[in-house]
């Protein structure tokens, strides 16, 4: 699709400038969609979060509250950027912006269907992971220089947190790779075709769970959200912030939750396959269902799991967090990564061949 | 041994985890209890503490003596009063102020009154965007017990009987 | 000049710029930032390169994981500047002649002479779907395997030894440690008792019996 716009822009454009202007439009295709579902996620969140708590949660900017997502934009545009007195102003501004690249970033390599990539590469998984982690670096800069010992015990507890578990996450990873035998998104997408039996959720039903506390880890999401812990350090990494500096943040955050999402669905959930493959009468009734449907729709499932995740649980203690990490994750996604060897080693189930 | 058993299963089946999903997914398809306040308002008791008002007897007599119980009751100290002979030879006040931003509203000028003079009303929606108009001078108490009479005629015929 | 060769000097610019900065900056916290972004801007030459899964992985290692740790460490240092610039001049002859060693070592290794199309020969182009992770892989877990399981126990015992060398246990008399397996494992029926019983009424009012004591 965007070869031929390629080939066309070059045709009265220099090829440098062709080049470019390409991958603009592709990372502006991505991008926007991705900031739209995010500015309707906040919405979702505290109405998902509202009604859980038998409140009705926003319902006053237009019908039912639908353009609250808006009304916040506006507002946090137009509130003044603060400054604190004696942070490092550049490296002050620059936190938000690096916690957010990384969030953008790896949406270059997820594919949204069959061929729907922006950039097909085949250290997919490697660059998601790699990308991931710098988005650590987003709370650290903005804890350090904002000048605060809040924001600066928020860096700290995230620091240490991101790292503990990206470990997990990896070897949670690690079990995919094997299975599947590639680092391509849409490679393990395909190995998994052949009904919902034959998704990779089933021989790593832990792997899911590792994976997806780890993602709640990884986006600083409750129960894991030390980071902001509102009752000791105010609000963490981000106390100094205001206006759009702080909206960033938010974006990078929930954008990160999208992708977690999208990674899970990919990886464990058979991305977009119908559920019903193989199946005689249902796989025809819901043939009309597009790819990017089906794979929406598992996102828009796991993203409401996050919320409902939120609304539930209270939040973990440091050291509770720091125990779960390394003493109960990464020892069962290292046990599971043999449990996979042997699983491979004898051809277990329809998952290898 | 069966303990540690228990315990394992509750751990790795994440057990908990679930009861406490299964408690929030319920709730997310309860009745939502929000009263929309603009449109929909929750029942108001006959005896709310809200805005002041001096009431009149039934000839147009206005019931305050200028006793200034409210005054020395009062424990905000939002209450002045200045009092005067009138012509008739009665005692009446010359200035009664209730300052709304000390007042907070915990009704014993209502309570110390030996004539029924000031009362607190239903009203609470009511607001000043500048200094000045929260000072409720006595004719505007007086225009504002005029205007609710009937209101606060009932409450407190509601209320009389635990009085 | 090409897109890409546009790329490749942007990158191995900044990747000099930033270098050449982390030795010369002042404050700690700011070099290892601009350590950083050396590594982002060589893991970018790396990936131009045809090297994407080292690329990536250095990004990983090192800006993902150990920098953070790096910065962790040196943002909580409080580093008094003008301690560690004592005796700069008195140094310097040293450093001086350390630093010319080291540059002449390194060039009579990695020299000109060494480096070039007409001694390494041309670049092989691979084709598209040529699996970057895979030809490290083989080579990796196949003839160099005793080596590869060599360096890992390396590294394991690194870890040992680390942990041993700072974890100080005090006698709980000084300090108190919470337990977390304990309290995780801990039932709601361990904490009370909800018994039956008989409701009893008590004869002296126990309160009063304190009075008199």
């Amino acid at each position: 699709m965007f070869e031929t716009l390629q080939a066309f822009l070059s045709s009265f454009l220099f090829e440098w400038l062709a080049i470019l202007v390409t991958l603009v439009i592709q990372a502006v295709a991505v991008v926007l969609p991705i900031m739209l579902v995010v500015a309707w996620l906040t919405y979702a969140e505290r109405k998902v979060i509202g009604y859980m708590q038998v409140r009705m949660g926003p319902n006053r900017v237009g019908y039912f509250g639908l353009l609250q997502p808006i009304a916040d934009a506006i507002k946090l545009m137009n509130k003044e950027v603060i400054f604190p007195d004696q942070a490092n102003k550049f490296l002050f501004i620059i936190a938000p912006v690096l916690a957010i690249a990384p969030a953008v970033a790896a949406w270059a390599v997820i594919p949204f269907a069959e061929g729907m990539v922006v950039s097909d590469i085949n250290a997919g998984v490697l660059y998601i992971l790699a990308v991931s982690s710098i988005l650590v670096y987003g709370v650290i800069i903005a804890g350090w220089a904002s000048n605060s010992k809040y924001a600066f015990l928020g860096a700290m507890r995230g620091a240490a947190q991101k790292i503990s578990y990206e470990i997990a996450m990896g070897f949670a990873l690690v079990t995919v790779l094997m299975i599947a035998g590639s680092m391509n998104l849409t490679d393990i997408v395909n190995g998994q075709q052949g009904g919902m039996l034959n998704w990779y959720l089933l021989p790593l039903l832990p792997m899911f769970f590792v994976y997806f506390i780890s993602g709640l880890a990884e986006t600083n999401r409750t129960p894991f959200d030390v980071v902001e812990g509102e009752a000791e350090i105010v609000a963490g990494f981000h106390v100094d912030y205001s206006g759009m500096t702080f909206g960033v943040f938010m974006l990078a955050e929930y954008a990160m939750m999208i992708l977690i999402s999208f990674m899970t669905s990919i990886m464990f959930l058979g991305g977009w396959l119908s559920p019903f493959e193989g199946i005689p009468y249902l796989e025809a009734a819901f043939s009309w269902v597009p790819q990017l449907g089906w794979l929406a729709f598992k996102v828009s499932f796991l993203l409401f799991v996050f919320l409902w995740l939120r609304a539930t649980f209270p939040r973990y203690r440091y050291d509770q967090l720091m125990r779960l990490g390394w003493k109960v994750l990464i020892p069962v996604t290292i046990l599971w990564v043999f449990v996979v060897g042997i699983m491979k080693y004898f051809d277990f189930g329809p998952w290898f061949n | 041994m069966v303990r540690f058993l228990k315990h394992q299963i509750k751990t790795w089946g994440l057990i908990d985890l679930f009861r406490g999903l299964r408690v929030t997914g319920k709730y997310l398809f309860k009745r939502k209890i929000t009263v929309r306040y603009p449109e929909e308002k929750t029942p108001i008791s006959p005896r709310f503490r809200g805005h002041h008002a001096l009431r009149r007897y039934e000839n147009g007599e206005e019931r305050c003596i200028a006793c200034k119980l409210c005054e020395a009751v009062c424990p905000a100290n939002a209450i002045t009063i200045e009092s005067e002979e009138r012509e008739d030879g009665s005692r009446r006040t010359t200035q009664y102020d209730i300052d709304m931003f000390k007042c907070i509203y915990c009704g014993f000028c209502e309570e110390a009154c030996p004539v029924d003079a000031v009362v607190e009303t239903r009203v609470f929606e009511y607001a000043y965007e500048e200094r000045g108009p929260h000072i409720m001078t006595k004719d505007k108490l007086l225009e504002f017990g005029d205007k609710h009479e009937a209101q606060i005629a009932a409450d407190r015929a509601v209320d009389a009987k635990y009085r | 000049m090409t897109f890409e060769l546009f790329i490749f000097y942007l990158l191995t610019a900044v990747a000099t710029v930033s270098g050449l900065m982390m030795i010369t900056i002042k404050n700690p916290v700011k070099a290892a930032l601009w350590l950083i972004l050396a590594f982002i801007a060589t893991a970018g030459v790396w990936i131009m390169a045809q090297a994407e899964f080292l690329g990536l992985v250095l990004i990983l290692v090192y800006v993902g994981a150990l920098m953070v740790l790096f910065l962790f460490v040196v943002m909580m240092l409080d580093v008094n500047i003008s301690v560690l610039k004592e005796g700069f001049t008195q140094y310097l002859p040293l450093g001086v002649m350390a630093s010319i060693a080291i540059f002449s070592m390194m060039y009579l290794v990695v020299g000109p002479e060494h480096f070039g199309i007409d001694v390494t020969g041309e670049p092989v182009s691979n084709s598209e779907n040529y699996n970057n992770t895979k030809s490290i892989a083989i080579p990796l877990y196949t003839t160099h395997a005793y080596a590869f399981v060599l360096a890992a126990v390396l590294l394991l015992l690194g870890i040992v030894a680390a942990i041993s060398l700072t974890l100080r246990r005090r006698p709980t008399t000084e300090v108190l440690y919470q337990n977390i397996d304990k309290q995780v494992k801990t039932l709601a029926t361990d904490r009370f008792r909800l018994v039956k019983m008989a409701s009893v009424v008590e004869k002296a009012i126990p309160s009063k019996k304190e009075d008199e004591k």
